[in-house]
Order: C-alpha cells, then structure tokens, then sequence
C-alpha cells in the first residue's frame, strides 16, 4: 500500500490497471467462498421461492390451449399438474416441467374447449403452490397466415396511416391562419401528447405490472423514458445543423416519431386483444380510432405551417406516424410479449415528452418575441382542446 | 391387527402409533408438507374383534402438539380431547372396543381443521364377535389435499394419491365377495360420495348392524361418515369408481377395478 500512495497521481502504467481489477478480484473471491460454503444466512427450514407469471394463454387449435410461463423467482419451478375448470388434465412442456430460473417456456394442455366460454387454468408446482391464468372468451387465437398478416397489417392500416394522413390533410386548411390561429394549433399539439404521454404511460404501468417481479416492471418503464427523453434532447442539437434552433420541419418528424412509437403500442393492444379473442374490432372501433387518431395528423403539422414541405415529406410524416401501427398489431398479434410492450410502450412515452418539450418552447419563444404571455386564452385554449378532444375520441376506441 | 397377547383370559391388542411430519405425494409430482401417524396419509388401519381390550402408545415425534381421538366408547380421559400429548410426549389409550362396526381415529388437537386436514386420521374397525362372512377386503378413505393452503382443496384422492388407483387398479376376482371400509375424511367440502361403475352394493352404515339398509349404486357421505360396502363383480374386465362429486372425480378421486377371471 505504501507503493501505491507513492505514486504519483495521473501515472497509468500497467499497475494502474492492476488497481482497478482489485474490487472485482474481491468479488471473485467472495462469490467462490459464497457458492462453496454458503453466506451462512440460508435458512434451510423454508420452501424454495417460486414466482411463475403466466404471459399468454393461446388456443392455436380446438382441442388444445398453450400457457406461456416465465419464471421469475431465484429457484428453478416445476410444474408437476395442470387444472382447467377444476379438473386436472394431461399436459406436455417440451423443455421438460422444470422451469430454470428466469426461464420460459410453453406448457401444452390437449383440451377440448368450447368457444365463447371461459376457462381457469391453474398450474400446481411439486411444493403444491398454485399459479392462476384464465382465457376470459374462448377463440381460437389466429396462427401466422399469409392472410392474417394482411389483416393485422389492415387493421395497423385503419387505426394508424388512414387517421394520421387524414389530420394532415387540414395543412393547407391551417396554414392560412393567422399568427394566433397557429399558436392555437401548436398549443392543441401540446395538449393532445400531453394526453398521449399520459395514456402510454399508463398502458406501459399496466403491462409493466404483468411481467415477473425480477425484471422491476415499474422502475424500468420510467427509466426507460427518462433515458429515451434525455437522449432524444442530446441528439436535438444534431438535427439543428450548426443553426440556433431544430429546422421546424425535422421537429415534425421527431413529433412523428414519438406518435408513431405511440401507435406501435397502440397496436401492439389491439394486436394482442384480437389474436386473444378479447375484441372483435368491429367497425365501431375502426371509425373510433380514426376519430381518435386524426387530431395526431394536425400534431405533426403544427410545426411547418410557416413552411413550405415537399409533398413527399408528408408521405413520409404519415408513415412514420401511423405505420407503426401496423408493426404493433403484427408483433401483438403474433409474437406478443409483455417485456418487449414495456419497452416500447416506455420509449414511445419518452419520445412524446421530448416533443412536448420542443413544441413548447416554440411557443414560449413566440411568446416572448410578442410580449405576450405564455399562458394566454389562446395557449390555454389549445391545450385545453387538445386533451378534451383525445380525451372524448378515447372513448370511443376502449379496447 | 396390532400385536395381540392374552391378560388374565382375554384379548388385549397392542398397537403403537407415531405423529410424525412428513412430505407425502398426494398427486404424481405434488408433494404435501403433511402431519401424519407412521409418516403416511391417512394412518394405519387398527383392527380389533368385539370386546377386546385395544392399547394403543401414542408417541408424538412431530413439531406440534397431538392426540389421538378414537371414535367408540370409552372413558373421558381416553377420548383425547384434553390430554394433549406435546412434541417428545407419549400418551396410552386404553379402552374395550365396542360397538363393532367401522370407526375412525383422528388428531383433536385445535385447530381441530387444521390438525385434521394436514393428515392426521385413520380407521379404526370393530370387528363383530361372530365376525363377517370372507371377503376381499380394502380400506378406502376419501380425502383432499388444499396444496397452497387457501383453504380449498387442489386434489382429491382415495387413500392418498390422486389417480392413483386409476394408474393401479384394484384387482379383484370375478364373482369373489369385495367388501370395502368407505370413509370421508375430506375437510373444507361438506360432502363426498363413492360411486361404482356397471354394479351395485349393499351398504352397511358405520357398519354397526349385519344388515344392510341400502342396496344402490352411489353413496354420499358427510364429514367423518363412514360405512361398509358388499359387492361382487359377475362379469371381467375395467371398471370405474369414483366420487360421484364430478370435480372431485376429476381432481383425482378415481379409479378402477380390474376384475380377473
């Protein structure tokens, strides 16, 4: 140690590097003892901790249903006898019914169920310890089809594209408003991902509490966010090309964005309710997410009404808004996964925050060049508009 | 039958049973932190004939305190209700085993519930002095398991195991006499019943008179119910019998005599 002090501070020679690996040569040691000998805490008297969630439940057939369980408890789970409605039942795990720890894996149960009906599933592990799951309306779940990967794709079509290029088709409408007219539509823009922001969060909460208690569903939707938020603001400065400000145009394409990872989660919902037989998607609900959808189209626009886009770039803007929604309805209808819905569901949410961020500050930027208050009738009034227009369309489009 | 010595001209049969806690499989692949007599569920069957004097040593090698509760008659002080025989204790019941008929023995420890559902009971059968006609004879006691202690049952089963005479049936011989000891000791439901498939029986309640009152195919019982069943099977082959509670049939109390030439 005396060496060491010795040193002078800013010399990285090879012992430098030796002095970092200390800690972890520690743990090492540590770990090796521990999984030799024990930390001399285990108590011996208790039964393992099993902590199986139960991700899906899919009827791919008529006379089968297939559980998908991941185990997110420390001890390895074995399922050792299935119930449905309260009968056991033959059943059959590929990988073997030992579940490792952190591991998944599909328990296949030949049941001849009943469409329309529900079921109760109860998985009974070798301690005895009980993990419940349910199929609230029997239906048969749609299987990967060339013709079912165009009908997610139309339902993707429906709820995202249609109602985003829709909204942005009031450009020409809006653009001859007068300076307060667009404050107004800017203020909307806020209000409506205000709501946006509000809604995916809390969609991402609530998958986020589906997952196994190990991956810490709640702490990694708002890490997600803050991360996505904040990395999204480090990169504005790149898209301002050595200007002061953002091009207006590429901040409609970042609100886009942010509308777009909206509507992924937005698909990813009704991909993962209709592949479950939970919603009929009926045409009710097709106009209610356009309706719902169409104010996103005047988001985008907001930014460019002083500006003169290519007509390509709007192509582009309704894709990048709405075409997300077709990807969500194809990876919840097919490959649904509740750790991958947060994830999305969290950035999308961070994304709308760092618009959020940009759109206001245009507005605050407008308001102090004017001297106007930045809460004025019109700002408020916008903003105000914007959640209760969301907020009245989300009625429409419950899934 | 315990182990029998005569004292001063008549029977005395000596039993012992130990309280123990043990893991028994109650459905393949579920195991069961039970409390058991000689570490099985339900306990040894005890026999004795009219009249004999039964001794049974308690001895109590489990984690909690227990009893042993016969049903019979008998004095208060071997009726294990307030003699609580604590973990390393011993206890003898001493008594005259009357009425014949078909009885039982169970823990009456409180919670009685829980001392009863964890494992803890058996039969007890009285023998009458001029005894039965033969038969192939067999015990079965119906019972539940509540695996994650939510106070339901997850399994049922017959003498222990669900299913487990479904995967090994009863072998009987054709036309031979079966008589079998059917007791509920299924806690949580009030109800469970027996019931045998393509024949019929003749059902002895408690086993208390030599003449049966019924002749059916079905029979309910309540909590701590218990009787005697006579059949013979006229005919080889498969044959089911199950509680006629279809969820509890299907949650294992199901099985099957396989009658033999």
């Amino acid at each position: 140690m005396q060496n060491v002090e010795r040193a002078a501070p800013g010399s990285r020679g090879p012992g430098w590097v030796l002095l970092g690996l200390v800690p972890l040569l520690g743990l090492g040691v540590l770990l090796a003892f521990i999984v030799l000998n024990g930390a001399g805490v285990t108590r011996d008297d208790l039964p393992p901790v099993e902590d199986l969630t139960v991700e899906r439940v899919a009827l791919p057939t008529e006379y089968e249903m297939v559980v998908s369980v991941t185990n997110g408890g420390p001890d390895p789970v074995t399922v050792s006898q299935v119930n449905v409605n309260d009968a056991l039942t033959g059943f059959r795990v590929e990988s073997g019914n030992t579940i490792p720890s952190l591991g998944s894996t599909e328990i296949k149960v030949p049941y001849t169920w009943v469409e329309g009906e529900a079921y109760a599933i109860t998985l009974i592990t070798n301690t005895g310890t009980t993990f419940d799951a349910e199929v609230p309306l029997a239906a048969l779940t749609p299987g990967f089809s060339g013709e079912t990967f165009w009908r997610y794709a139309l339902i993707g079509f429906y709820v995202g594209v249609v109602p985003v290029a829709l909204g942005l088709l009031w450009f020409p409408f809006l653009r001859r408003l007068g300076t307060s007219g667009i404050n107004f539509v800017l203020a909307l823009t806020v209000g409506l991902l205000v709501f946006l922001v509000v809604d995916t969060l809390l969609e991402a909460g609530e998958v986020a509490t589906q997952l196994p208690g190990a991956f810490s569903g709640i702490p990694l939707v708002i890490l997600v966010s803050l991360l996505t938020l904040l990395g999204l603001l480090g990169t504005e400065r790149l898209f301002r090309r050595g200007r002061e400000e953002a091009s207006r145009l590429s901040t409609s394409y970042r609100i886009a964005l942010g509308i777009g990872l909206h509507n992924l989660g937005e698909g990813l919902a009704i991909g993962a309710a209709f592949a479950l037989g939970e919603t009929a998607l009926g045409t009710f609900l097709v106009v209610g997410f356009t309706l719902h959808n169409i104010t996103e189209g005047v988001g985008i626009a907001a930014p460019i009404l002083r500006e003169k886009p290519r007509l390509a770039h709007f192509a582009w803007l309704a894709l990048l808004g709405g075409g997300p929604a077709i990807l969500g309805t194809w990876i919840g209808g097919f490959a649904h996964s509740n750790l991958l819905s947060t994830l999305f569901l969290a950035v999308g949410a961070g994304a709308i925050l760092q618009v959020i961020y940009e759109v206001t500050r245009i507005l605050l930027k407008d308001s102090a060049r004017t001297k106007a208050p930045a809460l004025s009738g019109t700002n408020l009034g916008g903003l105000t508009a914007g959640i209760a227009i969301m907020y009245a369309t989300a009625l429409l489009v419950s899934v | 039958m315990g182990e029998e010595r005569q004292e001063g001209g008549r029977t005395v049969r000596e039993y012992e049973l130990v309280a123990r806690d043990a893991e028994v499989e109650v459905a393949p692949g579920v195991f069961y932190p039970a409390w058991t007599f000689d570490g099985q569920v339900p306990g040894p069957t005890l026999r004795a004939r009219e009249g004999d004097r039964v001794r049974v040593t308690f001895k109590n090698e489990g984690t909690h305190p227990h009893t042993i509760h016969f049903h019979g008659i008998h004095a208060a002080n071997m009726d294990g209700t307030f003699e609580i025989v604590g973990p390393g204790q011993e206890y003898v019941y001493e008594f005259d085993a009357e009425p014949f008929g078909m009885h039982l023995y169970h823990c009456h420890t409180t919670p009685l519930r829980k001392h009863i559902e964890k494992g803890l009971y058996g039969v007890f059968i009285i023998d009458p002095k001029e005894g039965r006609p033969p038969a192939d004879e067999m015990v079965m006691v119906m019972n539940g398991f509540d695996t994650n202690f939510d106070a339901e049952n997850e399994v049922y089963t017959v003498n222990g195991v669900a299913f487990h005479y479904q995967r090994h049936p009863v072998e009987i011989k054709k036309g031979e006499l079966v008589r079998v000891y059917l007791a509920n000791f299924t806690e949580f439901d009030l109800i469970n019943s027996m019931h045998i498939h393509a024949n019929f029986f003749d059902y002895y309640p408690t086993g208390t008179r030599l003449e049966p009152t019924e002749y059916t195919d079905t029979k309910m019982l309540a909590q701590g119910e218990r009787g005697i069943m006579e059949f013979a099977y006229g005919r080889a082959g498969s044959f089911m019998f199950h509680a006629h509670v279809n969820e509890f049939a299907e949650l294992g109390w199901l099985g099957f005599f396989k009658v033999e030439e």
